[in-house]
């Protein structure tokens, strides 16, 4: 079938990204949005804005209910979810089935399979990836006997978790009482689901995923990136291809993901995520979505990956696409945040926007002068995403697009890309997930002291 | 109407070619502003402009509670540190932080305020008893919003309560 008109179940960035294909490909767009965001500017882009609730999350964006009745009341032929929010819950994607609705992202069955992230260790093993020893805590007997087996420290994470939300680190056996406790309550309010798994806590090494793409008969891959900047399990930097990275474990990691997604039968665009160690690569989950992220793929595969989902989405089998990169490209997700004040959440209003342009530079945002940053959801206000013909070119564009990044009225971390940019071991590129947590501690101290 | 990145770099391509810093373009629905910048590289505002598509509600953004005239004689105010919604007790169902009558030290957490999908504790940042609460649980606080009023105590560190209140 083809699609004619798409309800955006999301706000923000994502929600004018999947706008700006929909209006290249003649597809309407109605933009279902919380109280919060009747006049930001997805909702100024939209053909049609629909309120579907009022601005605290749970009431409209993770109204699964009242984003299909939106759907439907507006004629809508498919819903977008965007990343976040409802994208990976299987209750949409049955809800959408029920009303006739097209869901544009993977099966009820897949999002379930991948989503309980127990479920999803036990596929992967086997469709033959490597795992980190780890497993199901069903009680602190359980966890206890599982976290001498596996070895201390072990990461708690939460089943229905993911994206880097509900974990937690245990490096002391006194403290694993204490910490299930917490976590169980925490994972029971934050996701609907108190189960926990363990598996062993690795310090250091590079987060590494790779971009699928199926069809429900066929998987390609389209590369990986590299998301090891990160703070708190959120990602800040990405770039691709992966820098200073052993080809062997490249072309391993792909083969990997491919055959993950093929165990499957995937279908639509997914992201499997490694942990690329010293002594060898680990899976960690499948994001079963848009990525945040997907940006430079899009650059260095000359690719729209939200045409690619809105085609799979109409039944078409997987088009022909580039076999291989061409260039590099590091993308900066500048958040509303305080960085020199321990990145201190900024809502507010922005008295003023002005970004770079130019060849292998490219905005994705949702804020323009006078736009209003609310609370009530994340701190991304805009990405910044470059392309060069290799990763020197890249880098040396990002200098001069950060500096020509101007956003005022929120405080955000540009301040801290632009030192980034200029360290030499981000420079010299291949660093892992310690780095940036060590490079903030050592940057905080010098200017104190 | 709505300019692509393509349409906009062609019009870069042109103007690079001519003597201009700056190009503005106003539309019905959308304003593009160019500017050289002094290495002749080149940024962008744009701004598309409000439709009457939808109107905002205000229930979005409650009056602040309680604001800083509640100050009575002598009570020391603590005040939200930033925007967001408040809560009063460490996840659902538990017990709250503090209650009318608690006695709090500087650094006890009387509560929670939820920003930008991150949770940020609450001291009290002054030393006393507990004497009103003026945002409930899971309200909505501004920046600087009495959170709640305490009396001070007279009474001198030697004679200070046991600390088994507040900290969580």
């Amino acid at each position: 079938m083809i699609l004619r008109r798409i309800l955006i179940a999301n706000r923000g960035e994502i929600a004018v990204r999947i706008m700006r294909t929909c209006r290249r490909l003649g597809i309407e767009t109605v933009l279902a949005a919380s109280a919060a965001d009747l006049d930001s500017v997805p909702a100024r882009l939209a053909d049609r804005t629909v309120r579907v609730g009022p601005a605290e999350p749970g009431a409209s964006y993770l109204d699964v209910e009242a984003v299909v009745a939106a759907a439907a009341t507006a004629g809508a032929d498919a819903i977008h979810p965007g990343y976040g929010f409802l994208a990976e819950n299987p209750r949409l994607a049955a809800a959408c089935e029920a009303a006739g609705i097209v869901f544009i992202g993977p099966s009820e069955t897949q999002l379930a399979a991948v989503g309980d992230k127990v479920a999803a260790r036990e596929h992967a093993v086997a469709a033959g990836l490597p795992v980190l020893p780890g497993g199901e805590a069903r009680h602190l007997g359980a966890a206890r006997r599982l976290a001498e087996e596996i070895g201390w420290p072990v990461l708690v994470k939460a089943v229905g978790g993911g994206g880097g939300r509900g974990m937690k680190q245990v490096h002391d056996p006194d403290e694993l009482a204490h910490t299930i406790e917490l976590a169980t309550a925490e994972a029971t309010a934050a996701f609907g689901d108190p189960r926990l798994y363990l598996e062993r806590f690795v310090p250091s090494g590079r987060h590494v995923e790779v971009q699928l793409l199926g069809d429900g008969e066929r998987v390609v891959h389209l590369g990986e990136r590299d998301c090891s900047v990160q703070r708190r399990y959120q990602k800040l930097v990405e770039e691709a291809p992966a820098p200073e990275l052993d080809e062997t474990v490249r072309t391993g990691l792909h083969a990997a993901a491919v055959a993950f997604g093929e165990h499957l039968r995937y279908r639509g665009a997914g992201t499997a995520e490694f942990l690329v160690g010293p002594d060898g690569f680990y899976f960690l989950e499948l994001n079963a979505r848009i990525q945040l992220e997907h940006t430079i793929t899009e650059e260095i595969y000359g690719v729209d990956l939200i045409a690619e989902q809105i085609a799979i989405a109409e039944g078409r089998p997987l088009r022909p696409l580039a076999a291989t990169p061409s260039g590099h490209a590091i993308e900066c997700r500048i958040n509303a945040e305080d960085w020199t004040r321990d990145f201190r959440p900024s809502p507010g209003t922005v008295t003023e926007a002005e970004f770079p342009i130019g060849d292998g530079i490219r905005v994705d945002t949702h804020i323009q002068t006078g736009a209003r940053i609310p609370p009530y959801y994340d701190s991304l206000v805009a990405k910044l995403i470059v392309r060069g013909a290799d990763r020197a070119d890249a880098l040396a564009k990002l200098r001069g697009a950060l500096a020509r990044c101007e956003i005022r009225g929120v405080e955000t971390n540009l301040g801290l890309y632009a030192e980034l940019a200029e360290d030499a071991e981000f420079v010299r590129g291949g660093i892992d997930t310690a780095w940036l947590p060590r490079f903030l501690e050592e940057f905080t101290g010098a200017v104190r002291g | 109407m709505n300019l692509s990145n393509d349409d906009v770099r062609d019009i870069l391509r042109l103007l690079d070619s001519l003597p201009f810093a700056e190009l503005h373009l106003e539309t019905d629905g959308f304003r593009l502003s160019l500017r050289r910048t002094a290495d002749g590289e080149w940024t962008q505002a744009t701004e598309v402009l409000s439709t009457s598509a939808a109107t905002p509600d205000e229930e979005t953004a409650p009056a602040p509670a309680a604001a800083a005239e509640a100050a009575r004689d002598g009570l020391l105010e603590v005040r939200a540190p930033l925007l967001g919604t408040f809560y009063r007790a460490p996840r659902p169902g538990a017990e709250p932080f503090v209650e009318v009558g608690t006695v709090v030290q500087e650094d006890s957490v009387i509560g929670i305020i939820e920003t930008m999908k991150l949770m940020n504790s609450v001291p009290a940042g002054v030393r006393g008893k507990v004497v009103e609460i003026c945002v409930g649980n899971a309200e909505f606080a501004e920046q600087d919003a009495v959170l709640m009023l305490v009396a001070p105590e007279e009474s001198s560190a030697s004679d200070e309560p046991p600390g088994e209140e507040g900290t969580a």
